[in-house]
């Protein structure tokens, strides 16, 4: 992991106001975060704390109010090159076919169909969705609905994958199984992976680090190494050191009395 | 595979449904006049109403043609015209103030009372005839599209633009998709309107049209021609209804109302 301490995403002093009626909304301030190339880096706070916003800043889609982001070296001005983007909804198109629905991302990216199909459909049985290539979204259930969104995400084979709450609709048992399944393509692939979620036992699993956020206005309030060894069961989630780890984030977020003991 | 009369009444079947429904009206109809026999001027029977069709067949079917083809005419025009400026409003933050403001402000007053102005305007041709279809068509259009291309997931739009998606293609790939269910739920009532239209524009200014020959029966208190009149604009516009909705079934086999039947052959 040595060669990893490369910055692929530069948060320094990021700010983001949204201005209203009733006065100026603070939904970030004073934002310093580094993300390295291929890390998998998991932010948890309480809702309305800023998680989604500082997401939507990364993919370019909001312009900062104060400080600097960069990724890749480039200051973000819109959605930067080799992005992935997975919402807690799937947004799948109904009138498409699951394979159609995956692809859209190559007709975004205005690369031809024909030389990414091949990807769609390997991507889509790696994600044990084989043999739904031309069922509707309508007739899968919310976990495959959610991995096909997963499988658009990574079809041009994105640097930087942005999650937000992508399991958060999702029943706790399908979200064991996909946290399993994201974990194991993480590890094949090396993506730089930002994980947005409500859930302290998800970050801990999933990632090298967890920030910890504030309520609004979003500020980092710590940032905890999950030193837990990889590849990691999901039986690691009972041994001693990750209830210790969770347990850590939780009192800390008990002492900012954001949840209660 | 036999198939008794009790089957055909147990299976569900809308057509079915709709041909029993209008022959029992009729029936009724038919033995409450042999029955009660209230003046021909008031109420004919459908058998009257049906040999005073057979005198002149032609007549009626070139009328028929004639409004026929301003109603569908106009309902195109409606529909291109309408889907543009809905695009329009939803993309310019000018159009939707002055335009559908505006439009909003019109539908509420009668525009069938504006079908003499168009007369003024455009003469006594085919032209205001089909201007009022038009005008009365364009409004369900209009709001439905803006209300259907507003209606994209924010989160869809998000990741359209985060995939670097243009303009042209989040419009055609994810809006315009989108908003074809609200779209086909305005046509079905803009359908309706344009019929409405063509009428009043032969009621105002006559020469051609079933609403022009309601209007010459009426004067010759010819109860039974209005009828035959009448009874042609409720198939017309009952066929033109399910014209519309048949193209429905076929551009949006994915939409939550067809399911059902796509689900049953599924499983």
């Amino acid at each position: 992991m040595a060669a990893a301490a490369e910055a692929y995403v530069t948060m320094s002093r990021v700010g983001k106001v949204y201005p209203s009626q009733q006065g100026d909304v603070v939904a970030l301030t004073d934002f310093d975060l580094e993300i390295r190339r291929g890390e998998f880096l998991s932010i948890v706070g309480p809702s309305g704390c800023g998680k989604s916003t500082l997401l939507k800043c990364v993919a370019g889609l909001e312009p900062v109010s104060a400080g600097t982001m960069a990724v890749n070296g480039q200051p973000v001005q819109g959605p930067p090159d080799q992005l992935g983007v997975v919402f807690q909804r799937d947004v799948l198109l109904d009138w498409r076919t699951i394979l159609d629905n995956v692809l859209i991302s190559a007709e975004f990216l205005g690369r031809r169909r024909a030389d990414l199909k091949a990807r769609a459909i390997e991507l889509l049985q790696r994600f044990g969705l084989g043999g739904f290539e031309d069922r509707h979204p309508w007739e899968l259930s919310g976990g495959m609905r959610q991995r096909a969104a997963i499988c658009r995400a990574l079809l041009c084979d994105p640097e930087l994958l942005l999650m937000d709450e992508p399991f958060g609709a999702l029943d706790a048992m399908t979200r064991d199984d996909l946290n399993v399944e994201l974990t194991r393509i993480w590890q094949d692939s090396r993506k730089t992976v930002l994980f947005i979620t409500h859930s302290i036992v998800e970050a801990v699993y999933l990632s090298d680090r967890v920030v910890m956020m504030s309520r609004a206005p979003g500020r980092i309030v710590d940032i905890i190494d999950i030193d837990i060894p990889r590849p990691r069961p999901l039986s690691v989630r009972e041994s001693k050191r990750f209830g210790e780890l969770t347990s850590k984030i939780r009192h800390h977020f008990a002492e900012l009395g954001i949840v209660k003991e | 595979m036999k198939r008794g009369i009790g089957d055909w009444f147990k299976t569900e079947s809308r057509t079915r449904d709709v041909l029993l429904v209008l022959a029992a009206s009729i029936a009724i109809w038919e033995l409450g006049v042999q029955v009660l026999a209230p003046s021909p001027l008031i109420l004919p029977a459908p058998s009257a109403i049906a040999r005073e069709f057979m005198t002149t067949p032609g007549i009626f079917i070139r009328h028929l043609g004639f409004t026929l083809a301003v109603t569908v005419a106009g309902f195109l025009l409606a529909l291109v015209m309408g889907v543009a400026l809905a695009v329009g409003i939803v993309y310019s933050r000018f159009l939707e103030r002055t335009v559908y403001t505006l439009l909003v402000a019109l539908n509420s007053i009668p525009k069938v009372a504006l079908a003499p102005l168009f007369v003024i305007w455009l003469g006594t041709g085919t032209e205001p005839k089909l201007a009022v279809a038009v005008m009365l068509a364009i409004f369900p259009i209009v709001i439905d599209t803006v209300l259907g291309l507003r209606s994209v997931d924010p989160d869809m739009l998000n990741l359209a633009r985060a995939s670097r998606a243009s303009a042209w293609q989040i419009l055609f790939k994810i809006r315009f998709p989108c908003a074809l269910p609200s779209l086909f739920a305005g046509m079905k009532v803009a359908v309706s309107f344009a019929l409405v239209g063509a009428i009043v524009g032969e009621f105002v200014a006559g020469g051609r049209g079933l609403g022009f020959q309601i209007l010459v029966a009426q004067g010759q208190f010819d109860t039974p021609r209005v009828f035959v009149s009448l009874l042609l604009l409720g198939i017309m516009g009952t066929i033109l209804f399910y014209a519309v909705d048949f193209a429905e079934r076929v551009c949006l086999p994915w939409h939550v109302s067809q399911r059902t039947q796509l689900a049953r052959l599924d499983h």
